[in-house]
């Protein structure tokens, strides 16, 4: 016993010098290599938490400023920025008036990054050309009033296509998210009885379907049920190779969802921006014969007045660099990069942050 | 003189080895006092924690949580009913699936299972409870799900006609009540399982004996003598596997169908409460939303409490023989 006494002991002793040792290790390496860096926290939105990493990896490798990133969700996002836990939220949604209102710092600049765009998979052996569809069909298969394939009204939009006589299996999201919140926006902006049976949010209440959690439990349950149709973010379904249908657009065009396709809903929603916009703007059912309708911006959330001025000015710096160099690597990652004209809006809009700090 | 010097000496050491065991004892009591009240304390603290989360929910929608089916965070109704459901009806499920199964694999390895043979079974039994739930959740997803789809419900239904009762009607997808049900069976199962196999291995030699003597076939010993005994111990198994299925988030989330209904059918997606709140609290930004999610998880903690209340009481009664 006497022993085991002492071994314990012994071993608790050595853990607390070997602390000790990495603390005064940290704490003397600290001040040579990085002394002027403040580092940056930020949280928020998952879906462009793939762009958003190697935006911030780069950053790091340019100018030494670190920033910690935790893709914790859009809404989780909104709330640590509205308790100052971090330095900026992610949101793949506008915050709401009244969750602005509830935020402690003051007014909140919403800073659009790049798009994204949701698309309609399905699963239908033997059919290779993408299905068209029309807002309104869409709505009625997602309110359970379409519920065969062969329906006169898709047939009649997919003239010689061989529509099974089978039951469609409607996949949805379980899980809140900003997909979700696209998806019912455009619905809702597009289609009057979605407005006034469902309407629209990061969950809504869903008339028929199956939920699954995430882009990958949506796809994965539309993959392996013939007859299966669901949502998901086009960046997904393209590292996917899922099946994507053509959508009608605001202009009477069939658009296959694309990175083109979804800046050139931007371009067209942008030129109709007043100067003074706060940027919480929609852009599902964009006009433009190339827009593609289901396409959403999704912004990084900063206080308009940083409390810590050193903090402040290092992620307007970022955000400069992230609307110039970051906005390039956007296509590859299947992200739509701003329109250019607006990214430059943007950039001038950052100069309205109030940098001169409360410390 | 030398011999009372050395007597003097080995009594004095008996002493100091005494006085040092006693420091240890008080040491150890101490430990191991403060673990026996941090997690009563900790327990405590949750649950002040979680139901004064969960008070401006209550006090806004009231009891309607626990009965309304209606669950609409847009308009602000919050009826968690059917995801009260859910928890209940998939973890009863679970258990009429795995319970007879762990209850055979217990009694084959502590009366029939060669020497050998009892060391692997029970580690790979056991195994099971140590495989991460998302494991289970895909292969819930490419496994389970397709299988119940083309084969399993299909069979159920039209081959064995289970299809007129209202259990095992409509459309045969996949994600449902039966899939939750039998991923939860086959994570409870260990529990109830190593439960099991332990208090039968502990029921005296002399039990068996007693009953062989007095002309028991082997089944009949089993039957009589050793499940008998071990009764009190199994039930403590049962419930923990309980516990394991009412609680269990991610496997259930992923092959459940995540639908907000109350429906008779198996073959139908349902909901639970922990799925309920692993899918919504992410982006819950509301402050009703939040509580009210905050509040089912409430209902969650008092329906677990309830259940090891009721397996308590059995455990005892049985134990003292009242239920035979």
């Amino acid at each position: 016993m006497r022993a085991l006494n002492v071994a314990a002991l012994m071993m608790f002793a050595v853990a607390c010098a070997k602390e000790n040792g990495n603390q005064s290790a940290t704490a003397s390496s600290t001040p040579t290599s990085s002394s002027q860096s403040v580092d940056l926290t930020g949280a928020g939105a998952t879906f462009p938490y793939p762009l958003y990493s190697k935006w911030f990896s780069d950053y790091a490798n340019v100018t030494g400023v670190k920033i910690n990133y935790q893709s914790i969700g859009s809404g989780g996002g909104i709330r640590q920025l509205s308790e100052e836990t971090v330095d900026f939220g992610a949101s793949d949604s506008p915050m709401s008036d009244e969750e602005l209102a509830k935020a402690k710092g003051g007014p909140v600049l919403h800073i659009p990054t790049v798009l994204g765009a949701d698309v309609i998979t399905y699963n239908l052996p033997g059919v290779t050309t993408p299905l068209r569809f029309t807002p309104d069909a869409i709505a009625a298969i997602f309110m359970g009033r379409i519920k065969k394939w062969n329906d006169t009204r898709l047939a009649s939009l997919n003239p010689g296509v061989a529509l099974p006589n089978q039951d469609i299996l409607v996949v949805h999201r379980s899980d809140g998210s900003g997909t979700t919140y696209i998806f019912t926006d455009y619905l809702t902006t597009a289609v009057p009885a979605w407005k006034t049976a469902v309407g629209k949010g990061k969950e809504v209440k869903w008339p028929v379907g199956l939920g699954a959690k995430g882009n990958e439990g949506v796809a994965g349950q539309v993959k392996q049920t013939p007859g299966a149709l669901g949502y998901v973010e086009l960046a997904y379904a393209k590292q996917n190779n899922l099946p994507v249908a053509a959508i009608r657009n605001k202009s009477g065009q069939f658009v296959v969802a694309s990175v083109a396709a979804v800046t050139a809903a931007a371009a067209g929603a942008a030129k109709a921006l007043p100067p003074d916009t706060d940027y919480r703007i929609s852009i599902v059912d964009a006009p433009g014969a190339d827009s593609y309708p289901i396409s959403s911006f999704t912004w990084i959330l900063a206080y308009q007045k940083q409390k810590d001025a050193v903090k402040g000015k290092k992620l307007v710096d970022f955000l400069n660099w992230a609307l110039t160099d970051g906005e390039k690597q956007a296509g590859p990652l299947d992200y739509a990069p701003l329109p250019a004209e607006m990214a430059s809006t943007v950039r001038d809009r950052l100069k309205t942050i109030d940098l001169t700090g409360t410390k | 003189m030398t011999a009372i010097s050395a007597e003097a000496v080995q009594k004095d050491r008996r002493r100091l080895r005494v006085h040092e065991a006693a420091i240890g004892d008080r040491i150890y009591e101490i430990l191991t006092t403060a673990c026996a009240l941090v997690v009563p304390a900790l327990v405590i603290a949750i649950a002040i924690a979680i139901f004064a989360a969960a008070w401006p929910a209550f006090a806004k929608v009231g009891l309607s949580i626990v009965t309304s089916t209606d669950w609409d965070v847009r308009a602000g109704k919050f009826g968690a009913a059917p995801a009260i459901f859910g928890t209940l009806v998939s973890s009863v499920v679970a258990l009429i699936i795995a319970t007879p199964l762990a209850i055979g694999v217990a009694i084959f390895l502590s009366e029939f299972s060669p020497k050998w043979l009892r060391q692997p079974i029970g580690f790979l039994v056991d195994l099971l409870a140590a495989v991460p739930s998302v494991v289970y959740g895909l292969w819930g997803i490419f496994v389970l799900l397709p299988l119940l789809r083309e084969q399993v419900m299909p069979f159920l239904r039209d081959t064995l006609h289970l299809g007129a009762t209202p259990f095992f009607t409509g459309p045969a997808y996949g994600p449902s009540m039966l899939a939750a049900g039998i991923i939860l069976a086959i994570m409870a199962l260990p529990y109830i399982s190593s439960v099991s196999r332990e208090v039968l291995l502990a029921v005296p030699r002399s039990q068996r004996e007693a009953a062989l003597a007095l002309g028991a076939t082997r089944w009949e010993m089993i039957r009589d003598a050793v499940v008998p005994y071990a009764k009190s111990g199994i039930i403590g198994g049962i419930m923990l596997g309980l516990g394991r299925a009412l609680g269990e988030t991610m496997a259930v989330t992923m092959v459940i169908g995540n639908r907000l209904e109350i429906s008779a059918s198996l073959f139908s997606p349902g909901y639970t409460m922990a799925s309920l709140i692993a899918n919504q609290f992410g982006e819950a930004t509301s402050d009703l939303h939040l509580s009210a999610l905050m509040a089912v998880g409430a209902i969650l903690f008092v329906i677990t409490l309830i259940v090891n209340a009721v397996a308590r009481w059995l455990v005892w009664q049985v134990s003292r023989g009242r239920v035979s």
